[in-house]
This record gives structure tokens, sequence and C-alpha cells, in this order.
């Protein structure tokens, strides 16, 4: 019975490491955007 | 020499001002005598003496909170606190000033606190008034300061009970063990080991409260 | 090279945790013991090493200080509530309760957890800038001194609050079990050292672009 408590406490440090990657994930992505369009701002200014 | 006389001129003006200005006095006197009749309610008949005491506890760091939500505010609105900064006297004697001029307060709110409490509910022993008063010290010590940072923000008065708090979480563990508890010599103890190590804390960094 | 070494150390915790320590028979939740206090260790590592930072802001007057001291109090935070998530659900597999005011550990984080709130309100509650590092750097120096004197009342406190003190905060542990703690307390502290390093890089990136854009407009 006490198995699934294991697992849930298992479980939830799993998700929450998932869940900061994916967060930093995302950030990584707007960072990137945003150094796209720097790029492209250089660029246009020759 | 000249740094505690320029505490003792802060704390003056302070005193000087609520003389003046009689507004944040009477609101903890009442505040405190209308929250001992709230707990009465609150407390179904069963609880006893010992719950009631716990609850004193409660009521003197609200009014407490009450008082110290207004210690700054003078120095803000009168753009003084830039005036004050820039005197010669230690940025930590501004802290203390306040911190003494706030335990004024909260001494005068509980000479009214604990004749009422006395009269409602349970009768109160040495150990009791003795860490009442050891745990003002601390309160006002670390009220006064964190009072200063809240200031600082843009949430102001909010902020102040959040922060506060958690810090008061010792005191009142101090202060109920010194009430309740029939050997109290190691909660007041305690509560002596709070203050001190708190008021240097306070003491040593408050500059970095005040300047950037 | 921290990422690879994180996953390496979990991947040896869990194995070892899973499928080479004995199962205590008194005690069928233990193994969230294995994980809950080393996440409650590397929590305080990260608070300590955030306050560290803070004392170098007021020290050194070193700012690049200030948001190193904000990444790992964050850090320090996530750790907390996984804590308390975990030290729960430990108390009610083992007791039937979610909460347990008898156990010292898990109420001493309960307190640092709300002070370690606190620090996000004030410090969002000002604008960026020396004034801004300046309070939080006091704030997480306050909780440094705040962590002894919270356990010493709490100890205090077992006087009044709870006559029948009916828990235990840490099992005997044997040889193997230890190696396996010590294991999960290593992966957890890659871990932290790991999301330190990314978070502070994107800040740093961050601030580069903020930078960049106001120079280009």
């Amino acid at each position: 019975m006490s198995e699934k408590y294991v697992a849930a406490a298992y479980l939830v440090v799993f998700v929450a490491v998932l869940a900061y990657v994916v967060i930093i994930g995302t950030k990584l992505a707007r960072l990137e955007a945003a150094l796209a369009e720097l790029v492209e701002r250089v660029r246009a200014r020759g | 020499m000249r740094y505690f006389t320029d505490v003792a001129t802060l704390a003056r003006k302070d005193l000087l001002l609520e003389v003046r200005a009689r507004d944040t006095l009477p609101a903890m006197l009442l505040f405190v005598v209308a929250a001992l009749v709230v707990f009465h309610f609150a407390l179904p008949s069963e609880a006893g003496d010992v719950a009631g005491l716990g609850l004193l506890w409660v009521a003197i760091v609200f009014t407490a909170l009450l008082g110290l939500s207004r210690a700054w505010v003078a120095e803000r609105e009168q753009g003084v606190q830039d005036g004050l900064v820039l005197s010669p006297a230690d940025r930590s004697a501004i802290w203390l000033g306040k911190a003494l001029s706030s335990l004024a307060f909260l001494l005068l709110a509980e000479a009214i606190a604990l004749p009422a409490f006395w009269i409602f509910f349970t009768g109160l022993d040495a150990a009791t008034i003795a860490g009442v008063l050891l745990a003002d010290i601390g309160i006002c010590a670390v009220g006064a300061f964190v009072a200063a940072m809240s200031t600082a923000t843009r949430a102001r008065e909010l902020l102040l009970p959040v922060l506060f708090l958690p810090l008061a979480i010792p005191l009142v563990v101090g202060g109920v063990g010194a009430s309740v508890v029939d050997g109290p010599g190691r909660y007041l103890a305690f509560l002596a080991l709070y203050d001190a190590l708190f008021a240097t804390i306070c003491w040593a960094s408050f500059e970095y409260v005040v300047t950037e | 090279m921290l990422p690879p070494l994180a996953v390496v150390l979990f991947a040896t915790a869990i194995s070892l945790i899973f499928f080479w320590v004995p199962e205590d028979a008194e005690d069928p939740a233990q193994r969230i013991f294995y994980f809950h206090v080393p996440i409650a260790l590397t929590s305080y590592a990260c608070f300590g090493w955030g306050a560290w930072k803070a004392l170098r802001v007021l020290w050194k007057r070193d700012h690049r200080a200030d948001v190193e001291s904000y990444v790992a109090i964050h850090q320090g935070t996530i750790f907390g509530a996984l804590t308390l998530v975990t030290g729960s659900l430990w108390a009610r597999a083992t007791w039937g309760h979610w909460w347990l005011w008898s156990s010292r550990q898990l109420v001493l984080f309960l307190v640092l957890f709300l002070f370690y709130c606190a620090y996000f309100m004030l410090r969002f509650s000002v604008e960026p800038g020396p004034r801004r590092a300046n309070l939080s750097a006091v704030y997480a120096l306050f909780g440094v001194v705040l962590t002894p004197v919270s356990f010493l009342a709490i100890r205090l406190a077992e006087d009044f609050i709870h006559p029948t003190v009916f828990t235990r905060d840490g099992p005997q542990m044997t040889g193997s079990m230890f190696a396996a703690f010590c294991v999960s307390l290593a992966a957890m502290l890659t871990l932290f050292a790991t999301f330190y390093s990314i978070e502070l890089a994107g800040k740093r990136i961050d601030a580069q672009i903020r930078e960049l854009r106001e120079a280009l407009s």
C-alpha cells in the first residue's frame, strides 16, 4: 500500500525536474528568437 | 557618546510626534482590547487558561505589527529619510532610535493590554511578564528593521507582516513557553539569545537598508 | 560536463535505491527518505550558497553576486517545496497524516520556506538596482541567523505543543543504505549545480541581449 506513496514521491520529483527543463527550454527558445531578431537588425543596417 | 545622544534625539522626536498626532497609540490600545474580546469568542469553553495565554502572544504580535506599520511613515511622507541619512549620525543609530520609540509604544499599549487580559482571562505570573518584556525587545528590534525594508518597496505596509511573521515565530515560542511551562528559565534565556543575535545583525546591517 | 554527471548520478542512485538496498520491514515507505533527506540538505546548501553570495554583495560591493544569490535562493525554494511535498508523502505513508507537527525537520522547513517565499515578495517589490541588491542580500543573511534560532525554538516548543513525540526523524542506516544515501545526495547536489549554472547563463544572456537591443535602437 505504501508503494503508492513511494511512487508518488519519486514521481513528484521527476515531474518537477522535467517541468524545470521545459521552462528552461522555452526560455532558451525565446532568447534564440530575440537574438535572431537582433542579428536581422544588424544586417539590415548594413 | 555622540552616538547615544543621536539615538535619544531620534527616539524623542518620534515620541513627541506621537504626543502631537495621537493616532498610533490609541489605535493600538483599541486594537488590542478588541482582539482580546474576539479571542474570548474564538475559544471554545473547554479551551482553558493555557489557550488564552497562547492567544495573548498573538495579540501582542499583531498589535506590534499595527504600530510598526506606521513607524517610518513620517520619515517617508516628509521626505525626511534622505535628510536623516545625510546626517552625521551613524546609520544604525536611526534604526536604534526607531526601535526604542516603537518599544515605548508597545510597552504603553501593553500597560493596558496586560491588565485587560488579567480581567478577561487569567492572571499573569512574573515569568510571563518577563517573557513579554524580553520578547518586546526582539519584536521592536526586528520589527523596526523590517519595517524600514518594507517602506523602501512599492508594496510598503503590505509587505511588513509577510517579512515580520516568520522572524517572529521564535519569539512566540519563547514567550508562550515562558508563560505556560513549569520551568520558564530556558525560554527566557532563549528570548534573550534571540534579542542579542538579532539586535546585533540589525545594528550591523541597517546601513545597507538605507543606502544604495 | 555537469548535466551528464547529474544524469549518471541519478541513474545510479535510483538503481541502488530500488534494486540494491534491502527493504526496511518497519518502515515500508522508507525509500522516500533516500530522496527526501538529500533534497532537504541540498535546499540548505542552496540557501547557504545564496547567503555567501549575499555577503559578497554587501561586503565586496560585487553586484554581479546579486543575481547569483537570487538564483541560488530560487533553487533553494524549489528544492524546499519538494522537501515539504516528499516529507508530507512520507508522513502520510508511515503515520497516516499529511503533516506531522512533531517532525522537527519538517516544521523547520515550513518556517524557512515561508521566510524565503517572502524574499521573492520583497525582491519583486523593488526596482532593479543597487537598492534591491542590498535589501535582498540583507534579507538572505537574516535567513542564516533564523535557521538555527528557529530550530532551537522548534525543539523548545515540543515541551508544550506535542507531549508525545512519536516520530523517527531518520532511520538508522546500515552500510549499504548509507552508500545509496550518499549517491542520492551527490545526485541532488549535482542537480542543483547544473540548474544553477544553466539559470545563471540564461540570465546573463538575457541581460546581454537587452544591452544589444538598446545599443541598436
